[in-house]
């Protein structure tokens, strides 16, 4: 690599394309050297049945505090195997890169890609990067998608949420979300917030091993965060869910951010979250398993609702101070407010 | 534990609504109350209030959700500057979605506009400095806790030297229309619960000739689910021992004389003027608009748009929904026509809004 930027040449298919394959991006993403690279990754057959998602990362800025647009495509895409009940086994990496990018910043995120990879234990088998002009996209975005295995005979589904159920999270809500728009923003807060951006296969695999038919739903709050979810949830399963605001984690700095921007966490953003519906007898061991996984000083898990015979995919929250409302999904984005 | 903890104490809560249960029980009529600001609308609907109190009680939401009172006039003038070559619209995010009578900001930014979001108008001074062969329009939309900051970012554009900063002004004050929907036979407001934060701004005071001149008991009141509480059951006692005084439960943040700083900024930079609000009309007095000195700051001045003909939705009941007539659901639009996705009316729009409110609290 010679230039320490990115130019148009780097996607010409000519030998730019192929310095900064062969010297940079298939070196870190997989090890693989130049003779062994093929068009397609033959994988090797597994017994069970298989999971496949994928999805699109373009999160700006590309490095936020607690992680950077690298981890996030590769936990994004294991966790939504994960939330299949799935064991992830194998990514794919499509890279498009903006005209002036710097390289050294193309390097960062490849390896961050290749440790999150490796801390998730799957293995980057294919991929394919696009140069297009300054302009057309921002410095960097990412696909990943992902094949897993479900080797155990748990149904896991956004239908599954039975009456009685409770409604667990893995840890604190909004971090990421606020983590981001704090970095995006440059909001200069006293209390810095951090992603809580990680994988969750280890604690999928702990719950399935150990409370296996006990677990009805496993869904990741991501994108609308967990208000969203849980209305998905509520209208897959035909029930209502019943939240409870008193017993909701929120951590004081993201409580204190969203007041100050009138954003609710409730709508958040997460990336290492994790909403389980269980029978009610498993919700000990299930927060149990939940907090052997939870990050050290991050707060642990909880109980947060629970599920109600009522058709309509209704979600009401019970207030901290005894009131009952609705909670719906927003329209579009949040909007900080005037005042 | 969490700062709101104390304010959210449900034993706490519960001994209030209690005490607001006994306050009202002899008396012989119901109560209405009007929340005037758009956080309290917000407030109550978020914490489940109107779930707890008696029947006895009615809350009714006033004119105080500055993006709701904007006319759509207004907003068809931000996106004919939003459209204005080399424009770059600063505006705090709650106005980005408010329809106009043929576009809004939003759908401006989808088509090439520049709308950039700002969390203070001192945002908008930087970006001015940033960009200086752009021009920046910052939209000065709000009552009189946003317009004091509104005036220091003026003063600190004129401080740099900045010829590329712009207000386009639809500042409005919060006590005159309180006095003119007091007035108002139809409504009969019995006590207003005052906004809190405009309040820490104008102070207590500001309320005086509203409960001596109007006869309508006033509260102070903060956002909290305790505060609102506690504000219910003071005006609750005001109204049944037939009193109307101005009184404060909002006491750690607001003074009789507000903040002095804060109106003196304002008062340098603005002067009063009347306004239009959206459903309600043209109030004397009730706005605010730059002094002649500062006229070079004055969007509406120095950056001269044609701005489309103003056309409103027919059957949108927003006007009757900020004086409190009617409540969301007896507009025929409300849930149908008028959505969160696809909203017709301001009160739907805001995140403040009561239609806002009500589809996604109610």
């Amino acid at each position: 690599m010679t230039s320490d930027i990115i130019l148009l040449g780097h996607g010409s298919g000519g030998t730019l394309s192929h310095r900064l394959l062969d010297d940079l991006i298939v070196p870190v993403l997989s090890g693989l050297g130049p003779r062994e690279q093929n068009d397609a990754a033959v994988l090797p057959a597994v017994a069970g049945r298989l999971a496949f998602t994928t999805d699109s990362y373009v999160v700006d800025p590309l490095f936020f505090p607690g992680g950077d647009i690298g981890c996030l495509a590769i936990y994004g895409t294991v966790n939504d195997l994960a939330m299949a009940g799935a064991r992830p086994l194998h990514v794919s990496v499509g890279l498009i890169l903006e005209e002036g990018l710097p390289v050294a910043e193309l390097r960062r995120v490849l390896e961050s890609l290749r440790a999150a990879a490796d801390r998730c234990g799957v293995a980057i088998v294919t991929g394919d990067t696009k140069v297009v002009p300054r302009g057309k996209a921002d410095k960097l975005f990412v696909n990943t998608a992902g094949i897993g295995v479900l080797d155990h005979p748990v149904a896991i589904s956004g239908r599954g949420a039975r009456p009685g159920d409770r409604v667990l999270i893995n840890g604190p809500f909004g971090d990421h979300g606020m983590a981001v728009l704090a970095a995006r923003e440059g909001l200069e807060l006293t209390a810095p917030i951090v992603s809580d951006c990680a994988p969750l296969h280890a604690v999928v695999r702990d719950l399935l091993a150990e409370l296996g038919t006990a677990v009805h739903v496993l869904r990741d709050p991501t994108r609308g965060g967990v208000a969203t979810t849980v209305k998905e949830i509520a209208r897959q399963s035909d029930v209502a869910i019943v939240l409870d605001e008193a017993a909701l984690p929120v951590s004081p700095a993201v409580a204190g951010a969203c007041a100050i921007l009138g954003l609710d966490p409730l709508f958040v953003a997460n990336e290492g979250k994790l909403l389980a519906c269980v029978a009610p007898e498993a919700a000990e061991a299930a927060l149990a398993i939940m907090r052997r996984h939870a990050p050290a000083g991050g707060g642990g898990p909880a109980a947060i609702g629970e599920v109600v015979a009522e058709s309509g995919g209704r979600v009401r929250l019970r207030t901290a101070i005894g009131g009952m409302r609705a909670i719906e999904m927003l329209a579009g984005e949040q909007l900080p407010r005037i005042c | 534990m969490s700062l709101f903890a104390p304010f959210r104490d449900p034993e706490l809560a519960r001994i209030q609504v209690e005490a607001i249960r006994r306050a009202v029980a002899d008396h012989p009529v119901p109560l209405t109350l009007m929340e005037v600001c758009g956080t309290h609308t917000m407030a109550i609907c978020q914490h489940g209030i109107r779930t707890l109190l008696p029947d006895q009680i009615r809350l009714i939401s006033g004119p105080g959700c500055p993006v709701c009172v904007t006319p759509v006039d207004y907003v068809d003038h931000a996106v004919a500057l939003a459209r204005r070559p080399g424009t770059i619209i600063a505006t705090f995010g709650d106005m980005v979605r408010v329809p106009g009578s043929s576009s809004s900001l939003g759908r401006e930014q989808a088509a090439g506009a520049t709308v950039r979001v700002v969390y203070s108008p001192l945002d908008a001074v930087a970006l001015a400095e940033r960009h200086p062969d752009r021009t920046v329009v910052f939209l000065g939309v709000g009552f009189e806790t946003t317009t004091p900051t509104i005036a220091g970012a003026v003063v600190t554009a004129r401080r740099k030297g900045l010829g590329n900063f712009f207000v386009l002004c639809a500042h409005k004050t919060i006590p005159v229309p309180m006095a003119v929907l007091a007035d108002d036979p139809e409504l009969k407001v019995d006590g207003y619960l005052c906004p809190a934060h405009v309040s820490a701004i104008i102070g207590a005071e500001a309320y005086r000739p509203l409960a001596e001149t109007h006869r309508v008991p006033c509260v102070i009141t903060g956002f909290e689910p305790l505060d609102i509480l506690q504000g219910v059951l003071m005006l609750a006692r005001q109204i049944v021992a037939g009193e109307a005084r101005v009184e404060t439960q909002y006491r750690r943040v607001v003074r009789p004389e507000g903040n002095r700083k804060a109106q003196e900024l304002l008062a340098a930079v603005f002067e009063p003027c009347d306004a239009a609000w959206r459903g309600i009309g043209i109030i004397p007095g009730s706005g605010l608009r730059l002094r002649p000195e500062y006229a070079a700051f004055d969007a509406a001045v120095q950056l001269p748009v044609a701005v489309e003909p103003p056309r409103e939705h027919a059957g949108c009941l927003c006007g009757e929904i900020l004086k409190g007539k009617v409540r969301p659901g007896d507009c025929p639009l409300f849930r149908t026509a008028c959505t969160p996705e696809e909203p017709v009316g301001a009160c739907m729009v805001s995140s403040e809004g009561t239609c806002a409110a009500e589809y996604k609290y109610g």
